[in-house]
């Protein structure tokens, strides 16, 4: 008896480790799938024309995507300046002040903002900035970004801040090293790898964002870095020549979507390796 | 006493509306070794963290009576400035992980900004970590991050921190409970090496370390000083029933 429902569990046992590598191998599969097809539809249009010319009229052959290229580049540094600043900050704050009330209300705030609809953004910058400026611009569009990665930055800030030991502020306290000194020179750069970790995370999150640029960067044909006219982005390429009617766009949309994912998954394994490689050692 | 260096006077600590020190009236004498022993809980680490201002920090910490240095009640004096001129040493080395060793040394100017020369910060960096017994194991590596270095050695490291500033007193929180007795005995000589340069006041649970190097000792119990005294008095002959326990391993 005792023996058998000894066997017993270890054939349960056997059969449940079976259950979730399956389930784990099955996570694995629309990632590698979605690169596969990406990569064979996309590599067929990129070339260096694709990475380096503007778009050309419908029927023309080639033209490129470097507007969008530009654009995106340009909505990305935008929003990280903005947001960058901003998550640091409040993420520090919610670290000193765990307990206070403005640190709670702020963190309902941040979850809230975390949980809303990309497209929300859109219209709300939309109503602040495009329409008072009479123009859809870059401004508004990394506006629209850096609000949609706040929350990111702020969360992995407060958690790095977090996770450094109390002692460490407390021995430059104790030299007479007076507290926003202690701040920036001591508890920033010991949680500097986390906090970069974190913005790199965030920027891999809006880089692919379309919706709060429907209404903001709106997109644009031409080479302009003028931060108050539109821009292209790749998202929105991808998005525009996708509904498009023209098969010539569609293979250029799936350029653009290599182009975007690879950017992203860089970012992702940059971050990943970041982690350990500029990890402190407290 | 003659010529004390901190004088308390009916000094309270409190978290919040916990007394957790209750009306201490001490002498630290100076440029001798003091040490503060007690059961845990009982406000030893409170009273040390009462003398550079570190107490006011903990959420809900509030500090009252006098404390004297010379003729200054540091409670008078803006935080800064006692903790330039009473340093510490905590219950784990914390090196600053950012830094090199030679940067942690001289941490204490650099993070607050005072400009040293090349040949001044060389200087400070080496007396500081000859003063600490630290210079024969790190001169070749002044320039490697100080996390590298082994528990005892950067502990060590911190009290050369504490010591380039040129501190009047050295306060030093259980400095070797992290630590194994080797690197233990090794610190407890360099104190006494330290104790015609700087006084020193050390917080400790170790009745036997308390024997080996304190000159004089303080018995707190329940956040009540239960007897102050020379250690060998202290240890041979308590006055007190509670320190009599203590020592004879009744209760702590």
């Amino acid at each position: 008896m005792r023996t058998g429902s000894y066997s017993r569990r270890i054939v349960i046992s056997r059969i449940m480790e079976c259950v979730i590598f399956f389930f784990a191998f099955i996570s694995l599969l629309p990632l590698t799938l979605i690169l596969f097809y990406l990569a064979k539809k996309g590599m067929a249009a990129i070339d260096w024309q694709f990475l380096t010319h503007l778009p050309r009229p419908v029927g023309e052959e080639g033209g490129g995507v470097v507007n969008a290229i530009v654009g995106s580049a340009i909505l990305i540094f935008c929003a990280t300046l903005m947001a960058v600043p901003l998550g640091v900050g409040a993420g520090l704050y919610l670290s000193e002040a765990k307990e206070g009330k403005l640190s709670y209300w702020t963190r309902v705030a941040v979850d809230i903002l975390q949980g809303s609809p990309s497209i929300v953004m859109g219209v709300v910058v939309y109503l602040w900035v495009v329409k008072p400026m009479q123009s859809f611009s870059a401004l508004s569009g990394s506006i629209a970004l850096a609000i949609m990665m706040l929350p990111m930055v702020i969360y992995s800030t407060e958690e790095t801040l977090k996770a450094i030991p109390c002692t460490l502020k407390e021995a430059a306290l104790a030299l007479g090293v007076p507290y926003y000194r202690t701040i920036l020179k001591v508890v920033i750069p010991a949680g500097m790898s986390g906090i970069t970790t974190g913005v790199l995370i965030g920027v891999a999150r809006i880089a692919g964002e379309t919706a709060p640029l429907l209404f903001t960067a709106f997109g644009s044909p031409f080479l302009d870095i003028n931060p108050l006219k539109p821009v292209a982005a790749l998202p929105l390429v991808v998005f525009n020549y996708a509904t498009s009617p023209y098969p010539q766009w569609w293979e250029q949309a799936w350029g653009a979507s290599l182009v975007l994912t690879f950017l992203v998954l860089c970012l992702h394994l940059t971050a990943k390796i970041g982690t350990r490689r500029w990890k402190i050692q407290f | 006493m003659e010529n004390p260096i901190l004088i308390t006077e009916n000094l309270k600590a409190y978290y919040g509306n916990h007394l957790v020190l209750k009306d201490i009236n001490l002498e630290i004498p100076r440029l001798n070794i003091t040490a503060i022993m007690g059961p845990s809980g009982c406000g030893k680490t409170t009273l040390l963290r009462c003398f550079n201002r570190l107490h006011e920090l903990s959420p809900g910490g509030r500090i009252e009576g006098q404390i004297w240095l010379g003729d200054t009640d540091i409670l008078s004096l803006d935080p800064i400035m006692v903790r330039r001129r009473i340093g510490m040493v905590f219950q784990r080395p914390n090196p600053f992980p950012t830094m090199s060793i030679y940067d942690n040394v001289i941490a204490g100017y650099k993070l607050n900004g005072m400009k040293l020369s090349r040949v001044e910060a060389d200087e400070i960096v080496e007396r500081a970590l000859r003063g600490a017994a630290l210079w024969d194991e790190v001169k070749d590596i002044l320039h490697r991050r100080g996390t590298f270095l082994s528990g005892g050695q950067q502990q060590r490291l911190c009290i050369a921190r504490a010591l380039a500033m040129n501190p009047e007193v050295i306060l030093l929180d259980e400095p070797t409970s992290a630590l194994d007795p080797k690197a233990t005995a090794h610190i407890e000589e360099l104190l006494i090496s330290l104790k015609s340069r700087v006084t020193i006041i050390i917080v400790t649970h170790n009745i036997g370390q308390a024997g080996r190097i304190a000159d004089y000792t303080a018995f707190l119990y329940l956040g009540e000083l239960v007897e102050f005294g020379p250690t060998e008095r202290l240890f041979t002959a308590p006055k007190d029933r509670r320190t009599e326990e203590y020592l004879s391993g009744k209760f702590g």
